[in-house]
C-alpha cells in the first residue's frame, strides 16, 4: 500500500485544475448569497457561459472575446433572476431551477441550430483556448528537490484564469471587510431593512450582488469550455453548480474557507478519475459509481451538519418587502 | 424679527393600501424645539403618516414643507438629506455588526471602511458627551440589551445630522427606568434645538413629556392640542370617539382550589439562553393571574412552555396531575387533551392561518376531534356549522365561516380564536396580549368573556405588556424580569409605580 | 384583503403566466429559423390527431401526474422536492426487483404489489433528505439535489454490477416476464367497442394516476391530517402552537410526495419498457415541478397540468423527428412555465391586481 499516491503530484494539480470552477461559482454564489439572494442557478449560469464561451470563441478564433460573451450570458440569466427575485420578489429558489432548465435546453438548442454537431460546439483550438502559462524560471527550478516540481508542475502552467480564480479569493476577502460596498452587501443579507432605512437602495445593492454573480459564474463556464476542455458539449458542468453550492454551506460564506471546500471538492474529482491510485493506495477496488457519487454524499454529509452548522446570512431566500 | 418657520408641515396627506385608506387628508405643523405627540389607538395610522414623511411610502396626496420649504421625500436617502431621522419601533440595525459599523451603514466616507469607522468613533464620543449617549462602539448588536440598541438608532439619526427625530412607540420594549431615561435624553435634544416626533399609544408618556399633541382616529386627525391644555380623558375620548370604560366590571374573585401549579420551571432556547430561571407559580380555579413584565422577560416562553410548544424543566402540574414538559406528550395536542386551552399572543402568526377559511380555523388545534371528523375524514360540514353558531355568539363580523381569516379586523380575528379556546370548556386558558391591535369596542367584549369564564371557575393565566390590562383585568398579578417572578401583588393592593419598579428588576 | 375574485386567482392567473411562456417558446422557434405555427399544428397532429398519438399523450401525462401530485404535496406541506427525478429512478429499482424476482400469477396482482414497490423504493429515496431537513435543518432543496445524483449512481451500479443478465452489454435488466405485462389502452377500451392504437404505450398505470389525483385531493382537503400538512406549509409557529409536529409532518409529506413520484415507475418501467433501463425516467422528475406549479398544487390543475405537458411531450418528439428542432424545446418550455408561473407569479399578479381593484373602486363610486 502506498497512501503518497493519493497525493501524487499529477492529481493535485488536476485537484487545481476542477477546483477552478468550482471557486468561482463557489465566490459567485458567496455574493449573492450574502446579498440575500439564494441561488441555486449557478449550474445553469455556468452552462450557458461555457456554451456562449465556446462557440463565439470557436467562430471568432479569440478566446477573450468568447470569455466576454460567456460573461455576457451569465448575465443575462442572473438578470433574469433577478427581476424574478427582486423585483417581483418571486420564489429565488424556484427561479433558479426555472434558470437551470433554460440554459440546459437553450444551450442545445442553440448548439444544435448553429453548429449542427449534436449539441456540442466544435472542438477550440489554438487562440480559442486560454492555454497553460509558465510562470518565471519553472523550467530552470525543475531540478530543486520537491519545490521544484512542486513549483513547475502544480503553480505553473496552469491558464490564466486559474490565476484569476485563485485571485479572487482575497479580493473578494478585501471587497467584502474592507470596503463600504462589502459592508452595505453584508447588511442587505443580514437585515435589509437596516439599509432602506440609511437610505440606501436594496434592489440596487442585491442586482449589484447577483451581477457580480453572474459575472463569476460566466468566468467558471468559459473555463470549464475554453481552459478545462476544449469546447462545448451538452450539460457539460454536470452538477458543478450544486458542488459549489455544497462548498459554500461549508465554508459557511466565507472566502477563504470557500477556497479550502472546493479544493477539497476538486481533489475528490481527480482522485476519482484515477481509480488505479486508489486501488494501489487502499489496497482494494472502489466502485467507479461510488467515487462519482462521493462529492454528493459528502455534500449531504456537511448539510446534516456533522462537520459543525453553518449558519446562513438571515434575510436569504427572503424577498425584502417594506413593513406597514 | 422674522416669524419662525415650522419645523415640519404636512398638508393635505392621504395614503391608501390598496382598498384600505390608512391615511386620510391630513395637515400637522409641528414648531422647531418642541416635542410633538402623535397619539392614537393600533392601526389609527400614525406609523404610515411617518413613514411618508421618512420616505418610506410615497403618498397618494399631500404636501411636505420642512423648514417652510416644500420638500419632495421619495426615499429615505431624502429625508436623511433633508435633517429627518427615524427610530423605527422594530429596530433597523443588523444583529451581527458593530455598534460602530450600523452607524456607518449607509453613511460611510469614501469607498473604504477605516477611515469611515475611524470618523464614527471620534463623533461618537462627542454625542456621547453632548447628549449622555454611551454605547461600547465594539459591541455587537446582538449582545447589547434593547435600552442600548435604540441609542444606537438614536445616535444613526444624529450622526447623520438629523435636526428632526420621530420615534415611532419608542417605549413598548422598555422598562419603565429605561423609558424614563429616553426621556430625559430626548429632553436633552430638546434644549439643544431639535424638533422630535412622538408617536405612541400611551397617553402617560404625551401628558410627560410632549409640548404639543395630535390625535389619529382611523386614517384622520381629529385633533391638534397644546398639551398643557388637555387631559388624559379628553384625549382619551378624541382617540376611540367614544367615552372609554378604563376598568372592567367584575365582582371580586373566589379562587377555588389551585388549577394549575408550576415548580422550578426553567425553558433553555435555541442560544442556550436560559429564558425561564426557575418559576413557581399556582393559578386557582376562578382567579385570574396576570403577568406584567416589559416585553422579552421571559413572558412569551412561559406562555409557550405551558402550551406545548417550547420543552422545559420542572414540574408542572394541572389538577394535580404532571403533565409532560419535554417528549411526545408536551405538543399543543396533548395540552388540549389535558384541558389547556390557549389564546396566543400573536393570533395572525400563531393563532390563526390567515390565508385559511374561519371554519378551517375554528377547526384549527381541534382538527382532531371526534366532533370534527367522521372516521378518516374531516367532517367539514358540522365544522362549517359549529364556525356559524360561533360566529353569531361572538357577534364576529361578518359572520362568514368561508371569509379567509385575513379579511377579518384584527378584533374580529381575536373573537374567532377565542370563540375557539374559550367554548372547549377548558380547566386553564392561557391569554396572551388579548387586546393587541384589537378595536376598543372589541376589548370590552373580549375582557368580559374572559372574566365570565372565571366566573365559572375556569383558571385564566393572562400576560400582557399593557399594565393598565392587568390592573383592571387580574385578580392577582405577577411581575417577569429577566426569566423570573420578582414579585406578586394582589392587584387591589398594588399600583403602576410599584409594578413598574418590579418590572424594571428593582425590590422583590 | 383579497383584491382578485377567486377565478382570477384559479384561472386567470396561470392562463395568462401560461400565455407568456408560449409566446417566449414561439420566439424561440422563430430565433432558431423555424416556423412557430407549422410547429404547432405539426404539435397537435402529433400528440392529438390520432389515438396513436393520444396514446402517447397520455402515457407521458400518466408520469408527470405522478411527479406533479409528488411536487404538489410536498409545496402544501411548505417543502420543495426537487428529488421526483431520483424517487422515480429508486421507484422504478423498486418496480423491477418485485416483477423479476416474485412469480406473479396475474397482472392485476402484480400491479398492486409493483405500486407498493415503487412507492415504497421512492418514499424511502426521499425520507433521508426528509429526517435530516426535520431534525438536522439541512436545506432540502439541496438535499434532494444531491440524492438525485447519488440516485443516478445507485441504478448505475444496481444495473452494471448486480441486475444485468450474464453476457448481455447492455446496463438494464432483462424483460419482465409475461405475467406482468399491464394492459394498454387498446387492451382496455376493445371490450367497450373503442378502437385505440395498439402500438401507443399508454396503459393501466393511467387509471392509477387519476385515482391517485384523487386520492391526493381527498387527502389535501378534506382530512384533518391535509389540514395539518397544509397548516404547517403556511406557517411554521401556529402549526407547533395547533400540537401540528413539524419532525411529523415533513416526514410525512416528503414519504407521500416520494411515494407518488416512485409510483411513476408502473407506468414507465412496467407499463411500457417492461424492464428497467439507465434513463427510464427522462426528466419526467423535473417536469414534475412545473406540473405542480401551473396546478397550483391543486390534484385537478395538476391532472390539467400533466396533460399539457404530456401534449408537449409527445408533439415535442414529433418536431424533433420531423423537423431539425430538438427535443430540448421542451426543455425551454418547461423552463419558462416553472418561470412564469412560478417565480414570476407577481409580475402577472401585481398589474391584475391593479386592474381589478379599479375595477371596485369604479364600482363603488
Amino acid at each position: 500500500m502506498n497512501f503518497l499516491a493519493l497525493f501524487d503530484l499529477s492529481v493535485l494539480d488536476s485537484t487545481v485544475r476542477l477546483a477552478v470552477p468550482l471557486l468561482l461559482a463557489c465566490l459567485a454564489g458567496l455574493f449573492s448569497e450574502r446579498g440575500g439572494i439564494f441561488d441555486i442557478g449557478l449550474e445553469g449560469k455556468m452552462l450557458a457561459a461555457a456554451f456562449f464561451s465556446a462557440a463565439i470563441a470557436a467562430t471568432t478564433g479569440s478566446v477573450w472575446i468568447g470569455l466576454l460573451a460567456g460573461i455576457g450570458a451569465s448575465l443575462t440569466l442572473s438578470a433574469v433572476h433577478g427581476v424574478a427575485s427582486i423585483t417581483f420578489r418571486g420564489n429565488q429558489l424556484i427561479s433558479g431551477v426555472a434558470i437551470n432548465f433554460l440554459a440546459a435546453g437553450l444551450t442545445v438548442l442553440i448548439a444544435q441550430s448553429w453548429f449542427r454537431q449534436g449539441g456540442r460546439t466544435p472542438s477550440l483550438i489554438g487562440g480559442g483556448r486560454f492555454e497553460p502559462i509558465t510562470l518565471p524560471f519553472a523550467d530552470a527550478l525543475t531540478t530543486v528537490p520537491f519545490f521544484g516540481p512542486l513549483y513547475s508542475e502544480l503553480i505553473s502552467g496552469h491558464s490564466i484564469l486559474v490565476y484569476v480564480a485563485l485571485l479572487c479569493v482575497p479580493g473578494t476577502w478585501y471587497i467584502l471587510f474592507r470596503t463600504r460596498f462589502g459592508l452595505r452587501l453584508r447588511a442587505v443579507g443580514e437585515n435589509p431593512a437596516a439599509v432602506d432605512t440609511a437610505g440606501v437602495s436594496v434592489v440596487g445593492l442585491r442586482f449589484a450582488a447577483v451581477g457580480i454573480c453572474g459575472i463569476l459564474c460566466g468566468i467558471a463556464g468559459a473555463y470549464l469550455a475554453t481552459g478545462l476542455q476544449a469546447g462545448f458539449v451538452k450539460d457539460m458542468t454536470a452538477g458543478r453548480g450544486f458542488i459549489a453550492l455544497a462548498a459554500l454551506i461549508f465554508a459557511k460564506w466565507r472566502p477563504w474557507h470557500a477556497l479550502w471546500a472546493t479544493l477539497l471538492f476538486g481533489y475528490l474529482q481527480a482522485i476519482a478519475l484515477r481509480p488505479d491510485i486508489i486501488e494501489g493506495a487502499l489496497g482494494f477496488k472502489v466502485q467507479v459509481q461510488l467515487l462519482d457519487a462521493m462529492p454528493y454524499i459528502l455534500t449531504v454529509v456537511i448539510l446534516a451538519g456533522f462537520v459543525g452548522k453553518a449558519i446562513p446570512p438571515r434575510a436569504g431566500g427572503e424577498p425584502y418587502v417594506k413593513e406597514r | 424679527m422674522t416669524a419662525t418657520h415650522p419645523a415640519i408641515e404636512l398638508k393635505g396627506i392621504s395614503k391608501a393600501f390598496g382598498p384600505v385608506q390608512a391615511n386620510k387628508d391630513i395637515s400637522i405643523r409641528v414648531m422647531p424645539g418642541t416635542i410633538h405627540g402623535i397619539i392614537g389607538e393600533n392601526g389609527a395610522g400614525k406609523s404610515t403618516l411617518m413613514s411618508i414623511l421618512y420616505g418610506f411610502y410615497k403618498a397618494d396626496a399631500g404636501e411636505v414643507f420642512i423648514a417652510g420649504q416644500k420638500t419632495d421625500i421619495p426615499d429615505s436617502q431624502a429625508a436623511i438629506a433633508a435633517g429627518i431621522g427615524m427610530v423605527f419601533q422594530h429596530f433597523k440595525l443588523v444583529e451581527n455588526f458593530t455598534v460602530l459599523e450600523n452607524i456607518i451603514l449607509g453613511a460611510e466616507d469614501g469607498g473604504f471602511l477605516k477611515p469611515s469607522l475611524a470618523k464614527a468613533r471620534k463623533s461618537l464620543v462627542d454625542l456621547a458627551a453632548e447628549y449622555e449617549l454611551n454605547v461600547d462602539p465594539d459591541a455587537r448588536i446582538e449582545e447589547i440589551g434593547v435600552g442600548m440598541q435604540q441609542r444606537v438608532e438614536i445616535l444613526k439619526a444624529l450622526y447623520r445630522q438629523a435636526d428632526i427625530l420621530i420615534l415611532d412607540e419608542p417605549t413598548g420594549v422598555l422598562t419603565p427606568a429605561e423609558a424614563d431615561q429616553l426621556f430625559r435624553i430626548l429632553g436633552r435634544l430638546r434644549e439643544e434645538g431639535k424638533t422630535i416626533i412622538l408617536i405612541t399609544h400611551k397617553l402617560r408618556e404625551i401628558m410627560d413629556t410632549t409640548d404639543t399633541v395630535s390625535v389619529m382616529r382611523r386614517g384622520e386627525m381629529t385633533a391638534t392640542v397644546k398639551t398643557s391644555e388637555t387631559s388624559p380623558e379628553q384625549l382619551a375620548e378624541l382617540m376611540v370617539g367614544r367615552k372609554v370604560l378604563l376598568r372592567v366590571d367584575k365582582t371580586p374573585a373566589a379562587p377555588g382550589p389551585v388549577v394549575l401549579d408550576i415548580q422550578n420551571l426553567r425553558v433553555v432556547d435555541e442560544q442556550k439562553v436560559e429564558r425561564l430561571r426557575g418559576i413557581d407559580l399556582q393559578v386557582r380555579a376562578g382567579e385570574i393571574l396576570g403577568i406584567a413584565g416589559v416585553a422579552g422577560n421571559g413572558q412569551s416562553e412561559l406562555l409557550e412552555v405551558l402550551g406545548g410548544y417550547a420543552d422545559g424543566t420542572g414540574t408542572v402540574t394541572l389538577n394535580g396531575q404532571p403533565i409532560d414538559l419535554t417528549g411526545k406528550y408536551s405538543d399543543g395536542r396533548s395540552r388540549r387533551t389535558n384541558g389547556i386551552a390557549h389564546v396566543p399572543e400573536d393570533r395572525q402568526r400563531e393563532g390563526l392561518i390567515m390565508d385559511f377559511a374561519a371554519w378551517e380555523n375554528t377547526a384549527f388545534g381541534y382538527h382532531h376531534d371526534p366532533a370534527y371528523t367522521s372516521g378518516l375524514l374531516s367532517n367539514n360540514a358540522a365544522i362549517k356549522a359549529e364556525t356559524q353558531a360561533k360566529m353569531n355568539r361572538f357577534d364576529v363580523r361578518p359572520p362568514n365561516p368561508q371569509l379567509a381569516a385575513k379579511n377579518f379586523s384584527g378584533g374580529n380575528q381575536q373573537k374567532i380564536v377565542l370563540a375557539r379556546e374559550i367554548e372547549r370548556n377548558p380547566d386553564l386558558l392561557l391569554v396572551g396580549q388579548p387586546t393587541r391591535g384589537v378595536d376598543i369596542g372589541a376589548i370590552e367584549f373580549i375582557h368580559q368573556q374572559i372574566v365570565a369564564l372565571r366566573d365559572q371557575g375556569k383558571a385564566i393565566l393572562l400576560v400582557s405588556v399593557e399594565l393598565e390590562e392587568i390592573l383592571s383585568l387580574a385578580d392577582r398579578v405577577a411581575v417577569m424580569f429577566d426569566g423570573q417572578i420578582m414579585g406578586e401583588r394582589l392587584s387591589q393592593d398594588t399600583d403602576e409605580k410599584e409594578l413598574g419598579l418590579l418590572m424594571a428588576g428593582v425590590g422583590a | 384583503m383579497d383584491v382578485m375574485p377567486k377565478w382570477a386567482e384559479v384561472v386567470l392567473v396561470p392562463l395568462i403566466s401560461l400565455l407568456l411562456a408560449a409566446i417566449l417558446s414561439a420566439l424561440v422557434i422563430l430565433a432558431i429559423g423555424e416556423d412557430p405555427i407549422a410547429a404547432v399544428n405539426l404539435m397537435v397532429t402529433g400528440a392529438l390527431g390520432s389515438t396513436y398519438g393520444w396514446g402517447y399523450t397520455l402515457y407521458y401525462a400518466t408520469n408527470f401526474m405522478f411527479t406533479g401530485l409528488a411536487v404538489a404535496v410536498a409545496f402544501h406541506a411548505g417543502l420543495f422536492n426537487i428529488g421526483g427525478e431520483g424517487q422515480a429512478m429508486l421507484g422504478g429499482l423498486g418496480v423491477a426487483l418485485v416483477c423479476l424476482f416474485i412469480p406473479w400469477p396475474h397482472w392485476t396482482i402484480a400491479v398492486l404489489a409493483a405500486t407498493v414497490g415503487a412507492a415504497v423504493f421512492g418514499a424511502l429515496w426521499a425520507a433521508i433528505p426528509a429526517y435530516l431537513q426535520a431534525r438536522r435543518g439541512s436545506h432540502i432543496v439541496i438535499t434532494t439535489i444531491m440524492f438525485n445524483f447519488i440516485a443516478a449512481a445507485v441504478l448505475n451500479y444496481m444495473l452494471v454490477n448486480i441486475l444485468r443478465p450474464a453476457g448481455s452489454m447492455d446496463p438494464a435488466t432483462e424483460r419482465f416476464p409475461e405475467a406482468v405485462h399491464l394492459p394498454s389502452l387498446h387492451d382496455l377500451l376493445t371490450p367497450f367497442g373503442i378502437a385505440f392504437s395498439k402500438a401507443a404505450p399508454a396503459n393501466v398505470s393511467l387509471v392509477i394516476a387519476v385515482i391517485a389525483c384523487v386520492l391526493v385531493w381527498v387527502l389535501i382537503w378534506r382530512t384533518p391530517l391535509g389540514l395539518e400538512i397544509r397548516s404547517y406549509g403556511k406557517s411554521h409557529r401556529a402549526a407547533s402552537y395547533a400540537g401540528i409536529g413539524a419532525v411529523r409532518i415533513t416526514m410525512i409529506a416528503m414519504l407521500i410526495s416520494g411515494g407518488l413520484a416512485g409510483m411513476m415507475a408502473i407506468n414507465n418501467v412496467m407499463g411500457e419498457a417492461e424492464r428497467l433501463v439507465l434513463n427510464a425516467v427522462e426528466g419526467a422528475g423535473f417536469i414534475g415541478i412545473a406540473v405542480a406549479l401551473m396546478g397550483r398544487s391543486h390534484p385537478f390543475g395538476v391532472f390539467l397540468a400533466a396533460i399539457l405537458f404530456g401534449f408537449l411531450y409527445q408533439g415535442g418528439a414529433e418536431l424533433a423527428l420531423w423537423t431539425s428542432i430538438p427535443r430540448e424545446l421542451i426543455v425551454v418550455i418547461q423552463a419558462l412555465v416553472i418561470l412564469f408561473t412560478g417565480a414570476l407569479d407577481n409580475m402577472v399578479r401585481m398589474p391584475l391586481e391593479r386592474i381589478f381593484l379599479a375595477i371596485r373602486r369604479g364600482g363603488t363610486t
